[in-house]
């Protein structure tokens, strides 16, 4: 979970030169002797460690149309166990339970993490340097200890346990936003940085109060930031699985929480089915989040 | 940026929300664990709060003594291969032509998208007994006719032992290394490399008396980054090392679930709190370090 929101900005000029990327044949210059993405035993070794790094992914996804029970070799292509997943009402309903947390929990920590950019963006105040790290802590943290802490934590203050539908998934949600908006916040303030301060004043300048300023000056700048960070935390909150794993009774299962109690019986083409949802969910939320951070190359 | 005294409403309106999440919903909790791992148990529910070590102490017994230095040293071995193996990916990308690199950064980010557990679980179809290697190891000793000589093959124990997990973490953290080194490598003045080139040094002098030391700072970047999580990970050893190869976070899971002990896997969740921020102010210390002898 942690490390994806350092990560964004990576992501965003990797895409922004894959708008530039025109295919085509390379010139044959001789070798120089700081050509290291030429030369071949480089290529190799790092064409091998993708190979290995892709490879059981690809597998994974190409065996969930394996129409084979047992799922060793390859049986013949079908697309039954996608349907069988769909039909699968405990799979199901943590599909359910994982995206109605995510949408709430993406809304939640969206609005408070977009108050934190703005306030570590526009103002100066004692210990604002604690105040950052004290931000960061969720995404420092070993996620074995916040989820034992929010067991605890949960379990001490007697939250209930057992609530009609939505709200039985509370304390996970809580936790999701626990550990969400300092990534959002990140990501917002990062599109901030880029505002110029003098249209703010201009505004104020014009007549504008500090309302009007934020909601036609400041909040359209935002936006683009403010949808990344949204999206960001939508895969936080849906690839969840340690946090949730301790948060979560026997009526709250959520979709990792789900494919984990699936997994540790056996190796089904219907976990691949599912699995493959799962990951073409988060990948193509993904790539909007990262078309969204740099708007001006689209 | 303006002081907040100018606007001390609007301070107060950005602040309150976050703030008081983060105190009541992040920094209570873990008060609350911390508090209880100096408590005993007294029945089932019920946890007294006696402020004693014995928590602490028992981490130290030899039988959990041994898996906290287990954890330790797959951690550190971990790290260790993910440097080795990310280095050259950082290094080519770095390096490669404008048109390429983007599509190879590409690559390199796409498995944070991939749930962890979806790619841990993936592994399991490549080492079981059945598995991806197995069938190439088994094709490959047929088709040297091996089989003539020693026998049929006999399929490896890959799964549920130290060399999964050991395998399994090194792959799903690896990316978390390539990034920070690939960051230092594309910010390496070149200039450098010619001139220890020029100067008669051969291409692997230049790479070990050069580069390295001067992508250091990536190189500790990725060291947290990789042994932090990897010293707290707790489903890649559930899933891939079984009972034999477990580490610290498997023991804390199990004190919250099956064996009812909350206090000591309090204590045990706050030894490795401790090691994450001996970790990070190692680093902090190193980054000071490096700064002030720039100045």
């Amino acid at each position: 979970m942690t490390r994806k929101g350092a990560q964004v900005h990576a992501m965003a000029r990797s895409f922004a030169g894959l708008a530039r990327w025109r295919p085509g044949r390379s010139r044959r210059a001789p070798l120089g002797p700081l050509d290291y993405g030429r030369r071949l035993w480089l290529r190799i070794v790092v064409a091998l460690t993708f190979i290995l790094i892709y490879m059981p992914i690809v597998t994974l996804m190409v065996f969930s149309f394996n129409d084979s029970r047992r799922n060793i070799v390859w049986r013949g292509f079908t697309t039954k166990y996608y349907v069988k997943a769909w039909h699968n009402d405990g799979l199901f309903e943590a599909f359910t339970n994982s995206l109605t947390i995510a949408v709430v929990s993406t809304i939640v920590s969206t609005i408070i993490g977009a108050m934190v950019a703005l306030l570590l963006w526009r103002f100066r105040f004692p210990g604002k340097a604690a105040y950052e790290g004290f931000m960061a802590l969720p995404i420092v943290i070993p996620d074995i200890c916040l989820g034992v802490a929010m067991l605890v934590f949960f379990a001490r203050i007697g939250w209930p346990a057992h609530m009609p539908w939505p709200l039985n998934l509370s304390a996970i949600t809580i936790a999701h936003i626990a550990f969400s908006f300092p990534f959002v916040s990140i990501v917002v303030r990062a599109r901030l940085a880029g505002f110029n301060r003098e249209l703010e004043e201009a505004s104020r300048d014009l007549g504008a109060s500090e309302w009007q300023t934020f909601r036609h000056v400041i909040l359209p700048y935002m936006k683009p930031g403010l949808i990344a960070g949204a999206l960001l935390a939508f895969t936080l909150s849906l690839d969840d699985f340690v946090v949730t794993f301790f948060t979560s009774g026997p009526n709250t299962v959520t979709f990792p929480v789900k494919v984990y109690s699936m997994v540790r019986f056996s190796v089904t083409p219907e976990v691949n089915a599912a699995s493959t949802v799962l990951i073409l969910i988060t990948v193509l939320t993904t790539i909007l989040a990262v078309r969204f951070q740099n708007p001006a190359r689209n | 940026m303006e002081s907040w005294r100018k606007h001390p409403l609007v301070f107060w309106i950005l602040a309150l929300p976050g703030s008081v999440w983060l105190v009541v919903f992040f920094l209570v909790p873990l008060a609350f664990v911390w508090v209880m791992s100096f408590g005993e148990k007294r029945g089932l529910l019920d946890i007294e709060i006696t402020w004693t070590l014995s928590q602490y102490k028992a981490a130290f017994q030899p039988v959990y003594f041994k898996i906290i230095w287990k954890s330790l040293w797959i951690s550190a071995l971990v790290t260790a291969l993910c440097i080795v193996l990310a280095y050259p990916v950082a290094f080519l990308v770095a390096f490669a032509s404008p048109r390429a690199k983007p599509i190879l950064l590409l690559l390199v980010i796409m498995p944070f998208w991939i749930n962890m557990l979806i790619r841990t679980y993936a592994l399991i179809a490549v080492f079981r007994t059945r598995g991806y290697v197995n069938f190439t190891l088994e094709w490959l000793w047929n088709t040297f006719w091996l089989d003539r000589l020693f026998g049929p093959f006999v399929p490896l124990e890959l799964l549920y032992n130290n060399f999964a997990v050991i395998a399994g973490i090194t792959y799903v953290f690896m990316p978390f290394m390539v990034l920070p080194l690939y960051a230092t490598i594309e910010r390496l003045d070149k200039s450098y490399l010619e001139a220890s080139l020029d100067l008669g040094a051969s291409q692997v002098r230049t790479f070990f008396s050069v580069t390295v030391p001067l992508t250091m700072p990536g190189i500790v970047s990725g060291i947290i980054l990789v042994f932090i999580p990897a010293m707290g990970s707790f489903l890649i050893p559930d899933l891939l090392g079984g009972t034999n190869a477990q580490m610290v976070g498997n023991v804390i899971a199990r004190q919250f679930k099956a064996a009812n002990d909350w206090p000591f896997g309090a204590a045990l969740s706050f030894l490795l709190m401790y090691a994450t921020f001996g970790a990070l102010a190692l680093r902090a210390l190193f980054a000071g370090r490096k700064s002030a002898m720039e100045v």
